[in-house]
């Protein structure tokens, strides 16, 4: 028993970190996209019209869709490059960087400064 | 006893699926930060699955809340009156902005709340996957571990924000309307 669960570590602790920086990355892509499709609907007319994907939600429905596939979009396509193999350490704080600034951007206050 | 069907709506969405969401987050949080001290008191190896299945259904709350709120909830809220209405009670984005005391509940909390609410499925999801992919094996990669982390409190403080701002918002301009449901009938005494 204690040599299956050391054998299984063993073959686990393989795992590189680029999956899971792929998945990091992607999300902070995502929210930043997200935060900045948000202030260029609110600052030009033509692309909020562009961002109206579903009459009813009116434009939040192209600003989360149009952000949620960047976000899908930019996770596969890292994924598929990083999934074996180690990736530097930095990607973490980036990743972590752009997701509080997407978040910082979403408070209208700081949103309409731009 | 009776309730509307957007009220029955709104209801799902903000205390179905939001308030579910808010009370799994302390959960999740506890978790991740028992599993990201050094030393930490018998994380034993049968809990993966648990937290797995666990995240994994708290981004299934989050996207039915999302998902609800923007495509079921928000257009009642932000529907236009016609020419000439002068009650706006089915109106509420048009309620809250016809008065100087009430036009930041929509311009500063409903602003923010429509953007903010949609980091909370994202950064939930990526957790789930990542702590599915890696499993106990996350053990062995601390800057993953405390990504996995302060995206989850991303998520907690940014559906604790939607949750406030949509209360605040439901209480001084409810989205009501559409069929009445009779839950119970009562007695006059």
């Amino acid at each position: 028993m204690t040599d299956m669960t050391s054998s299984d570590a063993s073959q686990t602790a393989r795992l590189p970190n680029g999956a899971g920086s792929a998945a990091i990355l992607a999300t902070g892509i995502g929210s930043f996209t997200m935060a900045v499709l948000a202030i260029l609907g609110d600052q030009s007319p033509a692309i909020k019209k562009l961002l109206i994907f579903y009459g009813p939600t009116g434009p939040l429905s192209g600003v989360t869709t149009t952000a949620i596939a960047i976000w899908l979009l930019s996770w596969a396509v890292l994924d598929i490059a990083w999934k074996r193999r180690d990736v530097t350490g930095v990607i973490v704080p980036v990743s972590l960087c752009l997701l509080a600034i997407g978040f910082l951007l979403m408070f209208p206050p700081i949103g309409d400064l731009f | 006893m009776e309730i509307t069907s957007r009220a029955l709506w709104t209801l799902i969405h903000g205390m179905g699926f939001g308030v579910l969401y808010l009370m799994a987050c302390s959960g999740v949080l506890v978790e991740l930060y028992r599993r990201c001290i050094p030393r930490s008191p018998s994380v034993a190896p049968n809990d993966g699955p648990f937290l797995k299945v666990y995240l994994i259904l708290m981004s299934l709350l989050a996207w039915l809340a999302v998902l609800s709120g923007t495509y079921i909830v928000y257009p009642w809220y932000r529907a236009i009156p016609p020419a000439g209405t002068t009650d706006l009670t089915g109106f509420p984005q048009k309620l809250l902005m016809s008065h100087p005391n009430t036009i930041e509940w929509h311009s500063l909390g409903m602003e923010w709340k429509e953007h903010v609410a949609w980091l909370v499925p994202i950064t939930i999801t990526m957790a789930a996957a990542v702590v599915t992919r890696y499993g106990t094996e996350l053990r062995n990669h601390p800057k993953l571990r405390s990504a996995v982390l302060g995206a989850v409190l991303f998520s907690f403080t940014s559906s604790a924000i939607a949750g406030f701002w949509g209360a605040m918002i439901d209480k001084s301009a409810p989205v009501e309307g559409g069929r009445t449901i009779t839950v119970m009938k009562g007695t006059v005494r």
